[in-house]
């Protein structure tokens, strides 16, 4: 138990977080019967694979990405005036995330609205009694 | 300018949802005009576009040509596969875009500019979706399109729609962050988002390329892709979605969603992750084809319970992305399933416009949303109902419609990978089909209450041709559409050979880079 | 090496009834025009029809490809006319011009509703019988095939009541049915087995391949009973339900082309896809003889029991179709020219029946053979005709029905079925007890089987025929039926061109 807990979950526990933390939300989006409370796992659910991208761009010791006009005085300037990549986190990961944090706010978004709707039509965010209501509306297409 | 055709595709509609935004709002006259110069401005591109691959193969581009490795610039890629794609969707966005005239927004005219903001932007999406060849883009484009379905299902004025798209919502989220987990995956393995890349270093390194990181990639975004194209147990949004969505977002959606997102699954098969590799590494490709099969099954079988219009055509599409994905894993050598897949994503994309744009007419002009209500429909409009037994003709497969020939190619793989239930699955659908539509055909043709026999000869004082037929068709740019889309359907069947040899030098093409890349 | 012409003739005369829709669509309101259009295509039709019988008399093959099956990718689409096809289309296409003159006759004589839907389905479905005559390969022939299932299914169910209903619904689940179910598959098993090659021509497209006793007799099986517009038992079901049509319709579709079609398809599958050699050397064919034979005698059995006249005519239909089977299952020469002078034989023979019933109808609005009694007297002509499809379906002379009926006999005998050659025989007696006291009562009533008013010595005064659109026609086949008895020198001509072109 304690070799597993050592080789398999302290060497990548950035792994272990986000499908924990995506378990939690695809539990609440399957197992929540109220609307926002689904949206709400949703978005936790996104964030677990934020989580897990910029984690992706971690580097021990590593500097943030941007360049810097005092590099060489901070030794992050390799002989030949290369900069070395070691020292930079790797920033892809964090930009990609940007979109995607872009994507998943104009989801939640559209899903709120969607939900101010459907509380206009239906006088309710359970959904039971959202599809209950549904049914007796038969043939109003 | 021609070199800029790739971007122009995907920049023509963007650039019109803006000139929308801008204009449309004061003036609502302005938007059917921008709309319609945008697709065929994009039409055009995209027939460039195919024109050029033909002559000159694979055709890449960089976008503001920021090219690998100085920056991960966005690569468009066009090639045999996709490019045919283009044109459909141009072509379908087209017709929907006519065929909304006037009733975009349903029963709310204040809408008319949101919905062709969306309308645009979807395309966009749907365009940018096929022509990228940024497997972190696709992410992104997916998720465009699918904000802009949710939005254009949401438009209409019933209830029920706004908890349909609210249901494709969630679905639709958790299948992307799905596929965004797999290329995380990848990026994390292999450090490339471009799949020419990740396909390069994938051929050239067997162990890595079998490693448990990439196959859980793999199955990542297999799930989610098929939760974007409703493949069988993961299909539970589609069917409230596309039939309680306004007729005019549905013409768009329900044709090309779903394929585009087979299009996708073909796409990571063939030049991410490599025909040859996944035929040699993954075990359970033959149970994928059964999954197609039960997905054909269970849509079939759907179809034949539904009274109502539009839900029995959502449960044919669920039943002909069954078709597709079983014919993309059907693994025959010579790589016909694949072939008559990527054809059927033509296909099935113009059969079902062909169909949702019959089904939005006959509800709007017919009043008709129900099977019984269609009776008397061959008197009353007979020539949208010709359009509607076109496209249901094409369902069944009877030549010389596209139908026909791709349900040919796909029974070919089969036959040639020795998967004979997949070929009787094909062919009971078939048979299910026939009964779906002829069904409909008879109540259109008798009408809801057939008269008596009337004994022959005793009473046959009236004489129907005396009196006057009461015939109101659809107005034009309902019924414009409807025929080109049946027309173009016989179209696309009777120039299958030059279709299906354009799409197999693709295919052939991508093999040999498999082939290189060792 | 075959002989073969390139030509656009078989297009022009498929396109030639096509051409004719649009027309008689836009013309519903010029009733006149309307049958003028239909007569002139049907005119054309026969004309390019005419025009390219000297070719395949001369012993050549006319082949036209429309769509190219480039490097084994594509479904082809080609014609290929051949002795075989060129008499099928012969047929179709001159009983069309007459039934054309009988329709209008029918229809305006019962006010039919819907006549423009009904002679563009006709024209329509012409177009697909031809395009099946012509059809050059296994999938321009299954195109046709369905083409025709549904462009007569309108015709089926014209009149648009219960009983059309459901016979429609027999009618086209059982051709499309079985044409889905069992022809496509052998189709697509025949193309791969035989490497991507589906095109009709010297040699049978399956001739090469190494098929085994039962995939062959499953294919062979699939084939018959796919194609199942032949009316091989237990796929018949469909004709009887279908004489709901219009009897012009059950005389042209259901006597000539519909049936016929499923017929030619049958003897194309014997000949062009297995090949003669081939069956012969596995000996399949046996089995598909047996079921034919089986269905001869049962159908005519039933036919004896059938009090309409109609459904007594099908039946007989089925019997005769059956024959045809039979003669190709038996692959001799003899028995396989038989069977193709049947096509023609019995087309005409059996439409004169079906005109003869639509005419009664017409006239006297009676549909039940009981009724019959004495008619004679008062329809002599039609009677007449009548006598003379039965002698042409009995296969008594003078008729085209003998001659074929003799090769068909003597073809089994060749082949040494003595059990078959009875079958032949038994179903000619068979035949006969159907129609002989049939045509006897009509003529020479009993005393007092019939009203008193009708029962008087014969004088023109009392003849009462249906309109002469409807008599003329059926005149003109009954003497066909009589007088191509004593020239069948060009049919047969066209049989030995067939049955050169196979190589027997």
């Amino acid at each position: 138990m304690e070799a597993f807990f050592k080789e398999a979950v302290v060497p990548h526990f950035n792994f272990w977080i986000y499908v924990i933390i995506m378990m939690i939300g695809l539990w609440s989006v399957i197992a929540k019967n109220n609307l926002i409370k689904k949206l709400i796992g949703l978005s936790i659910f996104q964030t677990a694979i934020l989580l897990l991208y910029v984690s992706l761009g971690v580097k021990e010791g590593a500097s943030i990405p941007i360049i810097d006009h005092h590099a060489a005085e901070r030794s992050l300037v390799g002989d030949a005036g290369a900069i070395n990549p070691d020292l930079i986190a790797n920033p892809v990961p964090h930009v990609l995330m940007l979109t995607a944090i872009v994507v998943g706010v104009a989801t939640l978004g559209v899903a709120l609205a969607l939900c101010q709707m459907i509380y206009k039509d239906f006088g309710t965010l359970e959904e039971d009694e959202v599809l209950q209501k549904i049914k007796a509306l038969h043939d109003d297409v | 300018m021609s070199d800029h055709l790739p971007v122009l595709v995907l920049l023509a509609p963007l650039f019109g949802a803006i000139a929308i935004g801008l204009f449309g709002m004061r003036d609502h006259r302005v938007c059917l005009p921008v709309v319609l110069s945008a697709l065929v401005l994009s039409l055009c591109c995209a027939i460039g576009i195919v024109l050029k691959v033909h002559a000159g193969g694979t055709l890449d581009y960089f976008v503001a040509g920021w090219k690998a490795p100085r920056g991960i610039g966005i690569v468009l890629r066009a090639d045999a596969i996709n490019s045919p794609i283009l044109v459909v969707i141009a072509i379908v966005a087209i017709l929907a875009a006519v065929f909304t005239v006037r009733h975009a927004g349903e029963r709310d005219t204040e809408k008319t500019p949101h919905f062709y903001i969306l309308f645009l932007l979807l395309c966009v999406g749907l365009f940018g979706i096929t022509i990228t060849g940024d497997a972190f883009n696709v992410f992104v484009l997916i998720e465009v399109t699918a904000l802009t379905s949710y939005g254009l299902i949401a438009i209409g004025g019933s209830k029920r729609c706004k908890v349909a798209a609210f249901h494709y919502l969630i679905m639709g989220t958790v299948g992307a962050s799905f596929y965004l987990i797999g290329v995380g995956y990848l990026y994390l393995k292999l450090g490339s988002l471009n799949m020419q890349d990740i396909h390069t270093i994938l051929a050239s390194n067997e162990s890595l390329a079998d490693s448990r990181a990439i196959r859980t990639a793999f199955v990542f975004i297999l799930v989610g892709i098929w939760t974007k194209m409703a493949f069988f147990p993961l299909h539970g949004w589609l069917p409230n979605a596309y039939s309680y969505s306004p007729s005019g977002s549905a013409a768009i959606l329900a044709p090309l969603v779903t394929k585009v997102s087979v299009y996708v699954m073909v796409r990571m098969m063939v030049s991410v992750f490599g025909l040859d590799h996944l035929e040699a590494n993954v075990e359970w490709g033959h149970f994928v084809v059964w999954l197609a099969i039960i997905a054909i099954a269970a849509g079939s079988t759907m179809a034949l319970a539904q009274r109502e219009i539009k839900k029995m055509l959502c449960c044919l599409i669920i039943a002909e992305v069954g078709y597709m994905v079983g014919g993309a894993w059907l693994g025959d050598p010579q790589r016909w399933g694949l072939t008559g897949t990527v054809y059927h994503i033509l296909a099935d994309a113009l059969m079902t416009s062909c169909l949702f744009l019959a089904a939005g007419a006959f509800a709007k002009w017919h009043g008709a949303a129900k099977l019984e209500d269609l009776s008397g429909l061959f008197r009353k409009m007979p020539l949208a109902a010709t359009g509607f037994v076109v496209g249901g003709l094409a369902i069944i497969g009877v030549p010389p419609t596209c139908g026909f020939y791709s349900k040919f190619y796909l029974i070919r793989g089969a036959i040639e990978a020795g998967h004979w239930v997949y070929v009787a699955a094909l062919l009971a659908s078939s048979l299910v089909n026939a009964v779906l539509f002829f069904r409909i055909f008879e109540i259109a043709y008798f009408g809801k209450n057939p008269v008596e026999s009337h004994g022959h000869g005793d009473d046959h004082g009236h004489d129907h041709e005396s009196e006057p037929v009461v015939r109101r068709e659809p107005p034009l740019h309902a019924l414009i559409p409807l025929l080109a889309a049946a027309a173009l359907v016989i179209l696309l069947g009777l120039c299958n050979g030059t279709v299906v040899e354009f799409i197999r030098t693709g295919l052939i093409e991508t093999a040999t880079v498999v082939s290189t890349g060792r | 090496m075959e002989n073969s012409v390139h030509s656009y003739l078989p297009l022009w005369a498929c396109l030639a009834s096509l051409a004719a829709v649009p027309l008689i669509v836009l013309f519903r309101r010029e009733i006149f025009l309307r049958e003028l259009v239909t007569f002139g295509a049907g005119a054309l039709k026969f004309a390019f029809v005419l025009a390219m019988l000297p070719i395949i008399l001369e012993g050549k093959v006319i082949v036209l490809t429309l769509v190219d099956g480039i490097g084994g990718i594509n479904v082809p689409i080609a014609f290929r006319v051949d002795g075989l096809g060129m008499l099928f289309a012969l047929v179709a296409s001159s009983l069309w011009i007459l039934t054309s003159l009988y329709a209008v006759g029918y229809m305006r004589g019962l006010h039919e509703p819907s006549q423009t839907r009904f002679f563009a389905f006709f024209a329509l479905s012409l177009c697909a019988t031809l395009g099946v005559a012509f059809a050059g390969n296994l999938f321009t022939l299954y195109l046709f095939y369905e083409m025709l299932s549904l462009s007569t299914w309108p015709l089926v169910t014209h009149h648009q009541d219960k009983e059309a209903r459901t016979g429609g619904r027999t009618y086209l689940s059982y051709l499309l049915g079985t044409s889905i179910a069992f022809a496509l598959p052998a189709i697509l098993y025949t193309y791969v087995r035989s490497g991507g090659e589906v095109a009709f021509g010297p040699e049978a497209i399956l001739a090469e391949s190494n098929l085994d006793y039962w995939p062959a007799l499953a294919l062979l099986l699939a084939f018959a009973f796919g194609f199942s517009k032949a009316g091989l038992m237990p796929f018949h079901s469909w004709l009887p339900g279908a004489m709901v049509a219009p009897t012009p319709v059950s005389a042209l579709l259901h006597a000539v082309a519909v049936v016929k079609v499923g017929v030619f398809c049958i003897i194309r599958v014997v000949t062009g896809v297995f090949g003669v050699d081939l069956l012969g050397r596995l000996g399949v064919n046996d089995v598909l003889a047996w079921i034919a034979a089986f269905t001869v005698i049962t159908s005519s059995l039933i036919a004896l029991t059938q009090d309409n006249l109609k459904r007594r005519l099908a039946f007989s239909t089925i019997g005769q179709l059956a024959y045809i089977v039979l003669g190709a299952a038996l692959i001799t020469k003899l028995s396989l020219t038989g069977s193709v002078l049947h096509i023609a034989a019995h087309a005409v023979a059996k439409i004169t029946l079906f005109f003869c019933a639509g005419a009664i109808f017409v006239a006297t609005g009676k549909k039940y053979v009981s009724q019959l009694a004495g008619l004679g007297r008062t329809m002599p002509i039609t009677m007449g005709a009548f006598f003379l499809g039965s002698l042409g379906v009995i296969g008594l002379p003078p008729s085209l029905g003998l001659i074929s009926k003799f090769h068909l006999v003597v073809g089994a005998a060749d082949a040494g079925e003595i059990a078959l050659l009875c079958v032949f025989l038994t179903s000619t007696l068979l035949n006969a007890a159907y129609f002989l006291p049939l045509v006897w009562i009509a003529f020479f009533p009993k005393k007092g089987s019939i009203p008193a008013e009708l029962d008087r010595p014969f004088s023109w005064a009392g003849v009462r025929e249906a309109p002469w659109a409807c008599v003329v026609p059926l005149a003109i086949t009954a003497l066909l039926s009589t007088g191509l008895f004593f020239c069948s020198g060009f049919l047969q001509e066209l049989t030995g061109q067939f049955i050169k072109g196979i190589g027997l």
